[in-house]
């Protein structure tokens, strides 16, 4: 059956793609960037059990070998994903495409269209042609979170359901790339400049850990693609500031860049021709 | 005229006097109270059985309340004149004739604002301002100068925020510039509605009156639709968000308390049956009455140039049936019923609500009121803001604040399910937290979903804004620090505000 393991659905947001969007966030991701601030859709869940015994309200409890999760008895204190050793969360449940749009609709006409998120989308690729297409159906506009490891040129079946990718360029050197996710950026690069020429790229993310990486560099090496395709003033660049909320423990202690630090990153931006930048 | 008590005259005498030396009211301030006072003293209305053991009680227990109007109405409580007309024809009264430039347009208005009465002795509405102002925006730069005194100058001297502009629903030059000017003067007066119909305002307008308000809490979004439905394209917003026709007004605005009138019931079904049937029949023939004695006996119409000029007609009047604390009504109901739920949260809470309503239209729609011309002999359904003596009554059929529902979408479903009530105004507020959404098509997004499902009225501010709205009112939370340090300040509302700070927690709303 076409599911995918979802780890929540937020109705109402305005940080993940033009006007208000539903999220719908996938478990799982090819990536383990350091600085993640949401480690709990990294992982899938081995039903270890670990988690009930840090529950404090029953809200979790093991039946046949397997965790359940109680929604009505959650507070929401989180320490189920905060002790999981595999990095994830009990939370997350297994969805069809039509059982995750049955949510969405709920919250129409408020919302413009749907951004997949997670861990990494792509990761469930049949599922999302399919849960893209109903927004469509519904016209919705439908923009990706990607971290850009799936060959989108490839698949034009998908590409063709996508208004938009928002595609995070961790790091242009591929040395930093490395040490930042543990993976590669060739696939990373191609998809910035191939989902460019097809306007489908919607935005562009950096997040900013200057202990971590030559952040000035990986935005102006980004921002001159742009630039030499033509597409400067038509792409976001969104500026992350690093911040310790939900990251893992032994990578906490990055500083987090001040405002003076960030408006250079907007400068580097601009002196490359792009226009809507944004920092948060 | 009916006599009164000796006791009763000294009460008002050392009232007065007061009055007179108080240190923190103005001297407009004194002069206003001072005639509240003295008017308290008149006996000329003929007021029907069972009004006064539901009207003079303290505020914990009122249950008929008429807002200050006074004993003997002398003029509507809210005039809306047509200045339309008046830019096109002058006025002989005020021996002006038609403006020809933008700086005798502003010049003629700021006159007529001088000259229209209303129950604060300020206009609480000043016009369609950029219909008004636009057919003399001829150099922008100008135009922006003229406009930029032109608030000042109601701001400083209209010192009351019940004070209603309007602009769109269609972008105009002069409606960008008052947006503009509004975002940087941050005063709170006038308060200000854009009229808004996603087929007829521009996206680019639209997010340009999100962004004017985010920085000075106005303008609130009117669901033009919805009110050019039932009121005709010839509609207003007054005062806090009170949908009236243009040329017209309300005579007056008596409000039920139902979250008192809820204490007096023994069952749901009784209050249904008997409770609020009978304070519904007693609190109409109070406003008939006042509207009686005002049309017939004082004089207004046949006397005052508003009306003997054509700003003003009968035929645009009606009044309004105001209500105050349908969560606590419906929390107490379902209290003493032993039944689970709260207003808001539950089902079986919100319908009650809803069934309350469906009495409130029905008897309003049964009973004819004979001057209320404008409204085909009818009252206008009102959800009123509350003011700072009330006691445990969230205003109209607000959510109270402390409770709002975790998400959004369901506190505007919620909205939509009593907004359809009251075409003379009812309206939510939302703070919002700009650091984290920086994306004005959000809220957009969200008040188009929210008018097309029947959300009549909407108010959005920035959670650290110096201007906020209280209830349906704009205040400086700045200047309420001044009062609070026992400062004189300009505006009578701040002290409002202050009281509503106190009493019904408005800093503390659930920021979006």
């Amino acid at each position: 059956m076409n599911t995918a393991i979802v780890n929540k659905i937020i109705r109402f947001s305005s940080v993940d793609g033009p006007g208000n969007r539903t999220v719908v966030f996938l478990q799982g991701c090819n990536f383990n960037c350091r600085y993640c601030h949401n480690p709990e859709t990294i992982g899938a869940c081995k039903n270890c059990g670990t988690c009930v015994s840090y529950c404090k309200t029953g809200a979790l409890t093991m039946v046949e070998g397997k965790v359940l999760y109680n929604p009505e008895r959650c507070v929401n204190c989180d320490s189920c994903f905060h002790h999981c050793p595999h990095g994830s969360s009990p939370k997350t449940r297994s969805m069809t495409p039509e059982e995750v749009f049955a949510e969405v609709k709920k919250n129409i006409p408020f919302i413009r269209g749907i951004t997949v998120s997670g861990g990494e989308c792509t990761l469930w690729r049949d599922f999302l042609v399919e849960l893209l297409r109903l927004a469509r159906q519904t016209n919705l506009s439908t923009m990706l979170d990607s971290n850009g490891t799936y060959d989108f040129i490839e698949d034009p079946e998908l590409l063709d359901v996508v208004d938009g990718v928002m595609l995070d360029v961790k790091a242009f050197d591929g040395v930093e790339h490395t040490k930042i996710t543990g993976k590669q950026n060739d696939l990373v690069l191609k998809n910035l400049r191939e989902l460019a020429k097809r306007d489908k790229l919607f935005e562009v993310r950096t997040v900013a850990v200057p202990e971590l990486f030559d952040v000035a560099q990986t935005v102006k090496q980004t921002s001159k693609i742009l630039q030499e395709l033509g597409k400067a003033g038509q792409v976001r660049y969104k500026l992350i500031r690093f911040r310790p909320i939900g990251v893992r423990e032994q990578y906490q202690n990055y500083q987090a860049p001040d405002d003076t630090f960030m408006e250079q990153l907007q400068t580097v931006a601009r002196g490359h021709g792009i226009t809507d930048i944004v920092i948060i | 005229m009916r006599d009164i008590s000796m006791e009763r005259v000294n009460a008002t005498r050392e009232d007065m006097l007061n009055t007179i030396k108080d240190r923190t009211l103005t001297h407009e301030q004194k002069v206003a109270t001072l005639a509240k006072q003295a008017d308290s003293l008149l006996e000329v209305l003929d007021l029907p059985e069972g009004l006064d053991e539901r009207l003079n009680l303290d505020p914990a227990d009122k249950i008929i309340c008429d807002l200050n109007e006074g004993h003997a109405p002398m003029r509507p409580r809210y005039i809306i004149p047509d200045y339309e007309k008046f830019m096109k024809n002058g006025s002989k009264f005020l021996q002006l004739d038609p403006p020809t430039d933008i700086w005798e347009a502003v010049n003629s208005l700021l006159i007529f604002y001088k000259n229209v009465p209303s129950v604060t002795n300020y206009p609480v509405y000043i016009g369609n301002l950029d219909q008004l102002f636009e057919p003399f925006i001829k150099d922008e730069e100008e135009a922006k100068k003229a406009i930029r005194l032109f608030l000042t100058h109601v701001d400083r001297t209209i010192l009351d925020s019940f004070c209603h502009a309007n602009i769109g629903p269609k972008a105009t030059k002069a409606g960008k510039i008052i947006l503009e000017v509004e975002a940087e003067l941050q005063n709170a007066v006038p308060n200000l509605t854009i009229k808004y119909d996603q087929d007829l305002t521009s996206d680019e307008f639209a997010l340009l009156a999100i962004d004017t308000a985010l920085k000075t809490a106005k303008p609130s979004f009117a669901n033009h639709k919805m009110f050019k439905e039932e009121l005709t394209d010839n509609y207003v917003i007054a005062s806090c968000y009170n949908g009236l026709k243009l040329g017209g007004g309300s005579y007056t605005l008596v409000r039920v308390l139902l979250g008192n009138l809820a204490k007096k019931a023994t069952s749901i079904e009784h209050f249904k049956k008997e409770v609020l049937p009978e304070t519904l029949e007693i609190m109409a023939a109070y406003m008939d009455e006042r509207i009686r004695f005002m049309v017939e006996e004082s004089g207004f119409f046949e006397s005052n140039f508003l009306a003997k000029e054509g700003f003003i007609s009968k035929e645009n009047f009606t009044a309004m049936f105001g209500m105050v604390g349908m969560a606590e009504c419906v929390n107490t109901l379902l209290e003493k019923e032993g039944i689970e739920g709260r207003y808001g949260h539950s089902e079986v809470a919100d319908d009650l609500g809803v069934s309350i309503m469906d009495i409130m239209d029905e008897f309003n729609r049964n009973h004819v009121s004979p001057y209320c011309y404008g409204a085909d002999g009818h009252f206008l359904l009102h959800a009123q803001v509350g003011i700072d003596l009330d006691v445990n009554s969230s205003p109209g059929c607000r959510i109270p604040i402390g409770e709002e529902p975790e998400e959004l979408i369901d506190h505007l479903a919620h909205c939509a399910k009593f907004h359809k009530y009251f075409p003379s105004g009812i309206g939510d507020i939302f703070p919002i937290d700009t650091t984290v959404h920086k994306n004005m098509e959000y809220l957009l997004d969200i008040i188009k979903g929210s008018f097309e499902n029947k959300v009549r009225y909407i108010s959005v501010y920035e959670k650290d804004s110096d201007v906020i709205r209280v209830t349906g009112y704009l205040v400086k939370k700045s200047e309420m620090e001044k009062l609070k340090n026992g400062e004189n300040v300009l505006q009578d509302t701040t002290a409002l505000g202050l009281g509503s700070a106190r009493n019904s927690h408005i800093l503390e709303r659930k920021v979006r």
